[in-house]
């Protein structure tokens, strides 16, 4: 792969190379049919070797970077990944079909489950298809329409968040984008069967939200999960949108952030320099964590499983409360517990 | 749109917001009507409840303004006060901004919430006040939350008065969460059978318009508000032409099935009544205005 390739970020620029001079001896190889592996397995070592020291520096705005690498594996390379079969189904029965919002049922091994998810799209064509991951109300009610059918068969929900907001055009806004949120999220609150969200790349304010009131919320490593793009807080709060980077370092959006922040429960080891150089490691790192929850949720009478949830969000806040006189706990026990149990 | 587009259209929209305050009345005895230019004389217009005389414009009303036409007289008790705004993310500016306004508007943050009467109907309002562009921060959300929890507790009817720009950006990711921490708040509230009446005010948009403020039983809106998902400006640069004059108005949302009715704000007081003497029955409202 050519370095100048615009699917390669600065930072993985030496990586890249690596890979190229990899890829070159092995071609090489191949049509002089010399023996090369010693010098091929010496270039790999410096490669990984690049990798950890590059992805040991990353900054937040790196991980911004990473959220919307152009080779990040979407919602459907991991949903034809993680299940072992799956039906899309389409619509909300009101309005349309939004290409931006991917649902169906799935077959997860000896459970059946319901998926729904942003879908952004790889090239340019379905990039216009599918609104660049950006729902419209259309696909929150799309979303919301699968998780009661969820419900009503009493099967789990998995949802899928990886959108840079929820669309807002004339058309969402006429066809009440915020109502299409805001009860998302509160029917999500009150839904009576297990639900586990995960962030799998741009976690956009209240796109991402829509469809993350979960019982466990999971994020990958380099995802970022915000209030507002860095891009924009940066211009509206200090007048100058060349502030990015310094942004996005105090918006602290990065998985480690919102762990810490309480507002996600676990994090997501991505393989080495990022999900996107091998999708297939990282889908089965998500599928791992999905069966691990599903397996303690599944044990959870389904009222307690709902109190827990609201408890959950309900918590969620820093602030003082000095008519009680001590800080709010930020991060519920029953999470704690879910941390120390560890990554999958 | 590209998402650099939508970010760059973004900031637009949102300086918009935060730029325009409370209208304050000049300290004179005349005051000039920002969108007719009418000169309004001011014990005129505080007698009508601040709306313009001549074109109906309805100046923004402070938290505690909005209580005293709104609660029968003597019958508001602030609950939740000793909630105190911190920084949890360390951002920088935000403690001065914070002590600004508390300093500007009397308040702790942004949300009033209490136990009043309307009507006679025993009722937890909630009213926003102008505190950091009436955002929602960790303070708001669990005022809002704390409200639903003690009206459902004791079976009474929620009244919410919103004017916000969105959520509270120096709270960060914690801000996004109390869309979620309200939504479920008003879940529960709803379950328990409890009517939730939404009066969405200049302006309502983003984080706030997308949780609470969308999930009354009834949603009025006052004439001329802004109300959206996101600002005007981030769809104009969307590349959306054919953008309604309307669009993200009051009307626009009314047009669109989205809200109940646009009440002027003389007719706030007398709907809201009417409404608790069909949720609630009649026979409590012995003493309507």
């Amino acid at each position: 792969m050519p370095s100048k390739d615009w699917t390669v970020l600065d930072f993985e620029k030496p990586i890249a190379e690596l890979d190229e001079q990899i890829a070159q001896i092995k071609r090489l190889t191949q049509e002089q049919g010399i023996d090369r592996s010693e010098e091929i397995a010496a270039l790999e070592r410096d490669r990984d070797r690049a990798i950890e020291e590059i992805f040991s520096n990353l900054t937040p705005w790196d991980r911004v970077l990473l959220a919307r690498h152009p080779k990040r594996p979407y919602t459907l390379d991991y949903v034809r990944i993680i299940f072992d079969d799956y039906v899309e189904l389409h619509g909300d029965r009101l309005y349309g079909d939004d290409h931006a919002m991917v649902g169906g049922i799935a077959r997860l091994g000896d459970r059946h489950v319901v998926f729904v998810g942003q879908q952004k799209g790889r090239d340019l064509k379905e990039r216009q298809y599918r609104n660049f991951g950006m729902a419209k109300p259309d696909g929150y009610r799309k979303a919301l329409r699968l998780m009661k059918l969820a419900e009503k068969f009493k099967r789990p929900v998995i949802t899928f968040v990886d959108t840079p907001a929820a669309d807002c055009s004339v058309d969402a806004e006429a066809r009440g984008i915020s109502e299409a949120i805001a009860r998302n999220m509160m029917e999500m609150s009150v839904l009576e069967t297990p639900i586990i969200s995960v962030i799998l790349g741009e976690g956009g304010s209240g796109g991402a939200i829509g469809i993350a009131v979960a019982d466990r919320v999971i994020m990958m490593e380099n995802a970022i999960y915000s209030v507002i793009p860095p891009e924009g807080c940066a211009a509206i709060l200090w007048r100058d949108p060349s502030k990015y980077k310094e942004m996005a370092a105090a918006l602290r959006i990065t998985s480690a952030d919102a762990l810490e922040l309480g507002v996600v429960d676990e994090v997501i080891k991505e393989p080495l320099g990022g999900a996107h150089r091998n999708p297939e490691a990282a889908a089965l790192s998500v599928k791992a964590a999905i069966v691990k929850h599903l397996e303690t949720l599944e044990k959870i009478p389904v009222q307690k499983l709902v109190d827990a949830r609201y408890k959950k969000f309900r918590s969620m806040g820093i602030f003082e409360d000095t008519s009680k006189k001590k800080p709010q706990k930020k991060v519920p026990a029953e999470q704690q517990e879910q941390e120390e149990q560890g990554e999958a | 749109m590209s998402a650099a587009a939508w970010f760059k259209s973004r900031v637009g929209a949102d300086r918009r917001l935060v730029r325009q305050s409370v209208d304050a009345l000049p300290d004179g005895l005349w005051t000039k009507c920002p969108k007719c230019s009418e000169i309004l004389f001011n014990k005129e217009l505080e007698k009508n409840l601040r709306v313009c005389s001549k074109c109906g414009y309805h100046y923004r009303l402070s938290a505690w303004e909005r209580i005293q036409i709104t609660a029968d007289e003597g019958t508001f008790k602030e609950i939740e006060t000793g909630l105190v705004t911190l920084n949890p993310l360390n951002f920088p500016d935000y403690e001065a901004k914070i002590e600004r306004d508390k300093a500007k508007t009397g308040l702790n943050d942004g949300m009033v919430v209490g136990l009043a009467e309307i009507g006679g109907h025993p009722v937890g309002l909630g009213v926003t006040d102008w505190f950091m562009g009436g955002s929602m921060g960790s303070v708001y959300g669990e005022k809002v939350a704390r409200l639903f929890e003690l009206a459902t507790k004791k079976k009474l009817p929620v009244v919410m008065f919103t004017m916000s720009g969105g959520a509270r950006m120096q709270e960060g990711i914690l801000s996004l969460m109390q869309m979620a921490k309200t939504a479920a708040a008003v879940a529960r509230h709803s379950k328990a059978g409890l009517p939730y009446i939404v009066v969405l005010t200049d302006p309502t948009t983003a984080g706030v318009h997308a949780s609470f403020a969308s999930l009354g039983d009834f949603i009025f809106a006052e004439p001329g508000a802004l109300i959206g998902f996101a600002g005007a400006r981030v769809a104009a640069q969307a590349g959306l032409i054919d953008r309604p004059a309307n669009f993200q108005t009051a009307e626009f949302q009314l047009e669109h099935g989205m809200i109940d009715r646009i009440l002027p704000r003389r007719e706030i007081k007398p709907t809201i009544i009417k409404v608790l003497d069909f949720c609630m029955g009649k026979e409590v409202s012995s003493d309507a205005e």
